[in-house]
């Protein structure tokens, strides 16, 4: 049951992560009909900044200087490059980023080395946020914080006592994404800017008819975009690993999101992003395979070649995301909640 | 392929196109025999299969309008089922001489386009190619899971002295192997450049232009394309197959995103608006991973930069350039913009002198502190340590940047102005 | 009675909640030239739209030659002899002239995928491509990119592969618009020739093309077909003179045509 939980808690923080990043790819390919191939590379640049800015000052300036950082880095590309190449169409802008992925890469590699650096999360975060007690005798408990060492063991050989933590790194990645969300709603329903980035969405020339500046409004968003991946790497940078390969790793599933809930569609990348992020981490987490499978159903596996089969789970889990992505568009082409037409 | 003359009225084959085949296939035949030494030739094999799977990407590219950033699935699939076609030929259950090798990779091809090219090309544009760059990290992953087929972490291996000689070849030397590639190379360039003068090729050609009105000229825009993917993908198992027996392994990175990634990569770069563009980039990918890798870590940023800049100022790559230059000269104009390439091109090396020191210096911080902070750079030595070295560099790098950026304005006004003229005396030549 | 070449049953169109076309019904009879008139946003582009092939119609039918197309893909509808414009011009911009109108003429005589044979050996699909750059009189600048052509040849052009495929009903999508008095009469006598024997569906603004080139006009006002005949006719009619023509402007126009 508490694993059932964990995992649940954990699969949705890594969701909300996804999200983070898919939500800020959606906002600019919205607007700018624009895939952005960097994005996971600017979640990379967020983290890689504010480790360097924690090991100064500390990580909460950290978290507010990293994300700005990466948002003027976006902003200056889209002004001084990526609006230079709009004229060319669609197919050089998704090139232009390709090749910003590239060259973010290799400066972060320049910078920072080739081998993960040691970016920890701040000592507030440091430890369980809490602790599922799950007594035999007792039952289930909640414990704040790190359950103390004496309630995981029991003195009885008899009963048996399992403690499941749920990392506050990870409850803090829920809080910022859940407050992102908010912020993001409130800002593009009921400020003017986000009126104004609403109609931009759709008829853009219009509303430089207006009076809007509506290439200054395309820097902005993108600059946002951008931050909000920084943002989304300072607290996945400090939660998993900081390393080069960071962005790959990550940046092919956004993808798949995007796909997958939609292009264009906030809603759809949302509920891609939970489902992919909770069915990834369930994966990783259990050890079944499919011949163990059939074996418990009574069928006898004969010898050799049946690596297939014997994979388990936890091991098939890397390209669960990608074999979704063909699903999808087999079945169902549009995405979950398409409206617009890659 | 635009062109705005024809040898003849429809196209046909001509006496000038004959001959420069007729070249190409003399450049192949004695390029070992000007550049004698191993490398040498083990470049020039590399270069054939570059080739090939270039210009096979770029029937999706630079054709249909097709971006796709999981080619090396087809590739290197084609590579694995090659490998071990030829290790079955070295155990004699597969009775196929080594030289049809490079068939087996294009088969292999064909069967996964087939089977991953349906679903793929059911969307156009940016949704392709994220299903493209999803497929490649599907079967990028898988080739961890099934050892059988992928060998692993170690790859497959296989020997290509396998089977009874062929009057005497036993493709242990490097040479044979060259030149039995180069026939390769040549075959399957001149069937891709024939492709391009099939109805299918052409029409392929008003996809990229416009889909939907393909639509309605009575064509199905999903089954063009997915006859194109497969073609593509025959020649780039073909490439596969090659690159099999050249280098007699397969590993996971042959269907790689850093492998799909370098096609995209030098294949824009050679130009994808033209049929010999990516002949360009082949032979460029096979100089910067042999030859720049060793004169710089930095390389691959180098060449991020390069790229970055051929998308901003010249889309059409190096071959749009050639011949934008070379309609420039046909119509006499070429001398007045000599004097404005060679200063862009005497300010352009000043800023990159001193924005590569910058790079290098950093980097022999990050890589290779144990040896000291002192560095060679084109001759000179740097200190790391020495500030001396550093403001040189930043110097340097604005001293020729301000130039070079003004220059570049000006030389901007003149190539408008010489356009115009072209255009005028092609406007007056058709009034005529 | 032959069966009519387009056939509209009670077509409907919704567009999410808004109801584009409202119950069309039209009968074309085969070598009528029909103009489409009607106020702006009446939904003459969707009906064109839904005709062709480019979205399906929420419910009703539209026949072609008797046989229903509505749900069909455009390519579909295309081979089956029908064949349409675009208001907004529609052209392969990187080929040139003569390939553009090479291409449209491929699959209806039949080559369709063929990759084994060479295009410089189709004797015919040369032969009438070089007839359709003589027809729309586009000789000298065969060897052009389509994209460096003026507004009014990339127009030409638009026609030239709309015909192209030898369709036997021809649907033009404001064929003049943007055009200049002198390069529109030159135009509607190019539509003219080029449309001889065939089924013609034209939607227009300009009274002067509309009387000069229709045999009958629909006109459609908030996704209906309120009036069918004529152009004497339908001057006359009550209805649509109160919702359209009813001004002074059409009147002159079409005086200046000759009626």
């Amino acid at each position: 049951m508490e694993f059932f939980t964990i995992s649940m808690l954990n699969g949705l923080s890594y969701g909300l992560l996804l999200f983070m990043l898919s939500s800020g790819l959606t906002l600019i390919f919205s607007m700018m009909g624009v895939l952005n191939f960097a994005h996971a590379s600017f979640y990379m640049v967020g983290a890689y900044v504010a480790y360097t800015v924690a090991r100064i000052v500390g990580f909460w300036p950290g978290l507010v200087i990293a994300p700005l950082v990466v948002a003027v880095l976006g902003a200056m590309f889209e002004r001084y490059c990526l609006r230079r190449v709009h004229k060319f169409g669609h197919v050089p802008e998704l090139l232009i980023t390709f090749g910003l992925s590239y060259v973010l890469l290799e400066l972060v590699q320049l910078i920072w080395g080739r081998t993960a650096v040691e970016f920890q999360p701040p000592v507030a975060l440091r430890g369980p946020a809490f602790t599922l007690v799950n007594s035999s005798i007792d039952g289930l408990h909640l414990v704040w914080g790190a359950a103390p060492e004496a309630m995981c063991k029991a003195a009885d050989a008899a009963v048996r006592i399992v403690c499941s933590p749920f990392p506050a790194t990870r409850g803090f990645m829920m809080l910022v994404a859940v407050l992102m969300l908010i912020a993001l709603w409130l800002l593009l329903s009921r400020t003017r800017i986000g009126l104004v980035i609403q109609s931009a969405l759709t008829h853009p020339e219009m509303v430089e008819a207006l009076g809007h500046n509506v290439p200054r409004v395309f820097m902005m968003v993108f600059g946002a975009g951008a931050g909000l991946a920084g943002l989304a790497g300072v607290i996945g940078g400090s939660t998993f690993v900081t390393e080069p390969s960071m962005a790959a790793t990550v940046g092919s599933v956004i993808f798949v999101v995007v796909v997958v809930g939609g292009m264009g569609s906030l809603a759809g990348a949302f509920v891609a992003s939970l489902l992919i992020g909770v069915i990834q981490t369930f994966a990783v987490a259990l050890d079944y395979s499919l011949g163990s499978l059939l074996g418990g159903l009574g069928f006898k596996l004969g010898e050799g070649g049946h690596s297939l089969l014997g994979l388990t789970l936890a091991q098939v889990a890397p390209i669960l995301p990608y074999l979704f992505l063909v699903l999808i568009l087999i079945f169902r082409p549009k995405g979950l909640m398409g409206t617009r037409e890659g | 392929m635009a062109t705005t003359t024809t040898t003849n009225r429809y196209g046909a084959i001509g006496p000038r196109d004959l001959i420069i085949w007729a070249l190409f296939a003399l450049l192949f035949a004695v390029a070992p025999l000007i550049f004698r030494s191993g490398l040498a030739v083990t470049m020039l094999s590399q270069i054939g299969i570059a080739i090939v799977a270039c210009l096979s990407y770029n029937m999706l590219l630079g054709q249909g309008g097709m971006l796709s950033f999981g080619h090396a699935v087809y590739s290197g699939l084609g590579t694995y089922v090659a490998i071990h076609a030829l290790k079955a030929i070295g155990d004699g259950t597969f009775p196929l001489p080594v030289s049809l090798i490079p068939l087996v990779g294009g088969v292999s091809g064909i069967f996964f386009a087939v089977l991953l090219g349906f679903v793929t090309t059911k969307k156009s544009g940016t949704t392709f190619a994220m299903i493209t760059l999803g497929i490649g990290e599907l079967v990028f992953a898988m080739s961890l899971m099934v050892p059988e087929f992928f060998g692993g972490e170690a790859g497959v291996n296989a020997n290509r002295m396998a089977g009874k000689p062929f009057m005497g070849i036993t493709y242990g030397p490097q040479i044979q192997v060259y030149y039995l590639l180069a026939i390769y190379t040549f075959i399957c360039t001149a069937l891709m450049y024939a492709f391009t003068r099939t109805p299918l090729g052409r029409v392929l050609n008003a996809v990229r232009d416009n889909p939907e009105r393909v639509e309605f000229i009575g064509y199905s825009t999903q089954r063009v394309r997915y006859i194109a993917f497969i073609i593509s993908g025959f020649f780039a198992g073909m490439a596969g197959g090659m690159a099999a027996l050249n280098f007699e392994i397969a590993t996971a990175e042959v269907v790689g995103a850093g492998r799909s990634g370098a096609y995209l990569l030098f294949t824009f770069l050679g130009g994808a608006t033209f049929f010999f563009g990516p002949i360009i980039g082949a032979v460029l990918m096979v100089i910067a991973f042999v030859l720049l890798s060793e004169f710089t870590k930095a390389w691959l940023l180098y060449l991020g930069l390069v790229f970055l800049l051929m998308v901003m100022y010249a889309p059409g790559g190096i071959a749009s350039l050639i011949m934008m230059n070379l309609r420039v000269a046909k119509f006499g104009k070429l001398g007045r913009l000599l004097g404005w390439y060679a200063a862009l091109a005497v300010t352009g090396f000043i800023t990159f002198v001193g924005v590569a020191a910058i790079i290098e210096m950093v980097y022999h911080i990050q890589l290779n502190e144990a040896l000291g902070s002192t560095l060679k750079f084109m001759g000179i030595e740097l200190d790391t340590k020495s500030l001396a070295s550093w403001l040189g560099a930043v110097v340097t790098a604005v001293v020729g940047l301000v130039p070079f950026e003004l220059t570049r304005r000006r030389f901007a006004v003149r190539w408008g102005e010489v356009q115009g003229e072209i255009e005028a005396a092609i406007r007056a030549k058709e009034m005529a | 009675m032959s069966a009519p070449a387009v056939e509209l049953k009670d077509l409907r169109k919704s567009f999410g909640k808004t109801e584009i076309i409202r119950g069309t019904n039209l009968m074309v009879a085969p070598g009528e030239r029909v103009a489409i008139i009607g106020p702006n946003g009446a939904g003459k582009s969707t009906l064109f739209n839904l005709i062709s092939g480019r979205f399906g119609p929420t419910s009703g039918e539209v026949r072609l030659n008797g046989e229903r197309i509505d749900g069909l893909a455009p390519f579909e509808i295309n081979r089956k002899g029908l064949s349409r414009s675009f208001q907004i011009t529609n052209i392969f911009g990187r080929l040139s002239v003569f390939e553009n109108l090479r291409c449209a003429v491929l699959w209806s005589l039949g080559y369709r995928y063929a990759f084994w044979k060479f295009l410089a050996g189709l004797k015919d699909a040369n032969e009438r491509a070089e007839q359709l750059v003589h027809m729309i009189k586009l000789d000298r600048k065969r060897d052009t990119l389509a994209m460096n052509l003026t507004y009014a040849e990339q127009r030409a052009l638009e026609i030239g592969i709309t015909i192209a495929g030898g369709a036997s009903v021809v649907l033009l999508d404001e064929p003049t618009a943007g055009m200049s008095k002198s390069e529109t009469a030159r135009f509607i006598e190019l539509i003219r020739e080029v449309t001889v024997g065939k089924t013609l569906l034209t939607v227009e603004h300009d009274m002067g093309v509309v009387f000069g080139l229709a045999d009958k006009i629909a006109v459609l006002v908030y996704g209906e077909v309120i009036a069918f005949d004529t152009p004497d006719k339908v001057r006359a009619n009550a209805r649509v003179q109160e919702a359209y023509l009813g001004s002074v402007l059409a009147d002159a126009q079409a005086a200046e045509a000759g009626h």
